[in-house]
């Protein structure tokens, strides 16, 4: 499953990139134009079960990003605080036996994040560093206990010294909370995670 | 002026009184196979740079220095090593869950890149726990590169 994924992943990337250098080689005059003759570029995508679980955890991870889309640390931080709060109420108990384990460890990294980010409300870089390792908690923990959304997992090559960044989005519309203001539009869709 | 007295009398012997309480509690002879060093057989260079420089407020032995004795300043030092080892634990790496490793891996380089850690107050009375950059080349390189290696 996991190298399925990957492969989609990978070939999603790839599919990617040549698109955008044939994009490039034919419009050196506009950058508007060439873009709507593009063909749409298939997303992979999976699905995960139905699930409001994870509700008030999506939405206080999705107020955050915004936040940091704005550049604003301290909205940040308070949410950062209410993510963190809506972690700790996950009920664990709930869940199928084998994969407690494995939840409650993205649970705890994710909470060890979310504190970060509620605790560092004026560095701001600081704070996206963990929002980085907090989207693919919560890919990981929806994939799991499912959702109640159809989300997008973005990506930004450029982030982290051109390592890459990952995020999650509601929306497939590229709106950077790793650069914010400075590079809203850096990125592009990874995958697109749909509810059965 | 007599009152004046009687206060600075008592501020005094609670100065004198609080230098009877031990703070020298984080220590420990034994190094547990979850050690970070033990667990990823890490280069002597690597770890010799992180004995210096990060685990005496990030392992359950630190060598302390001879101003701990003083208080309040051993209480400060303390609570600085409590939170320390909470945030990252040294010699309790090894039991971490391969997702909180990366994740301490990713912080751990990024903040000795950024000369957050060791902590400037730290380094500035422990010289010899200051980074040079080569040194901090090759412990974020070594950090990376350990964090890609996990799956």
């Amino acid at each position: 499953m996991i190298m399925l994924f990957l492969a989609l992943v990978s070939w999603g990337a790839s599919a990617q990139h040549d698109h955008s250098s044939s994009g490039h080689s034919g419009s050196s005059h506009s950058n508007t134009a060439p873009k709507m003759k593009e063909e749409p570029r298939v997303i992979p995508s999976i699905k995960v079960k139905h699930s409001l679980l994870a509700t008030s955890i999506l939405d206080n991870y999705l107020a955050l990003k915004d936040a940091l889309v704005d550049d604003n640390s301290k909205k940040a931080a308070s949410s950062g605080k209410m993510l963190f709060d809506a972690l700790g109420k996950f009920d664990l108990s709930s869940q199928d036996a084998s994969k407690q384990k494995e939840l409650k460890e993205i649970l705890d990294d994710a909470k060890e994040n979310a504190e970060h980010i509620s605790e560092n409300g004026d560095k701001i870089d600081h704070q996206r560093e963990h929002f980085e390792v907090l989207g693919g908690d919560l890919k990981d923990l929806i994939v799991i206990t499912g959702s109640d959304r159809t989300l997008y997992q973005l990506f930004c090559p450029m982030y982290n010294n051109n390592k890459g960044g990952k995020w999650l989005s509601v929306s497939d519309k590229i709106k950077n909370p790793f650069f914010g203001k400075k590079m809203e539009k850096c990125g592009r869709v990874l995958v697109e995670i749909s509810v059965k | 002026m007599k009152l004046l007295k009687r206060i600075g009398l008592a501020i005094l012997v609670v100065l004198v009184g609080i230098q009877f309480i031990s703070t020298r509690t984080n220590q420990s002879s034994e190094v547990p196979s979850t050690d970070f060093i033990l667990t990823y057989k890490v280069p002597d260079e690597v770890g010799q740079t992180l004995h210096t420089s990060c685990y005496n407020c990030h392992s359950n032995n630190t060598n302390y220095p001879w101003y701990s004795h003083v208080q309040p300043v051993g209480w400060f030092l303390k609570n600085h090593i409590k939170k320390g080892k909470a945030e990252l634990n040294f010699n309790e790496f090894g039991s971490y869950s391969v997702r909180k490793q990366k994740s301490k891996l990713k912080s751990m380089a990024s903040q000795i890149e950024q000369d957050e850690m060791p902590l400037p107050s730290y380094t500035l009375i422990h010289r010899d726990a200051r980074l040079t950059p080569e040194s901090k080349k090759l412990l974020v390189d070594y950090l990376n590169a350990l964090q890609d290696s996990l799956q």
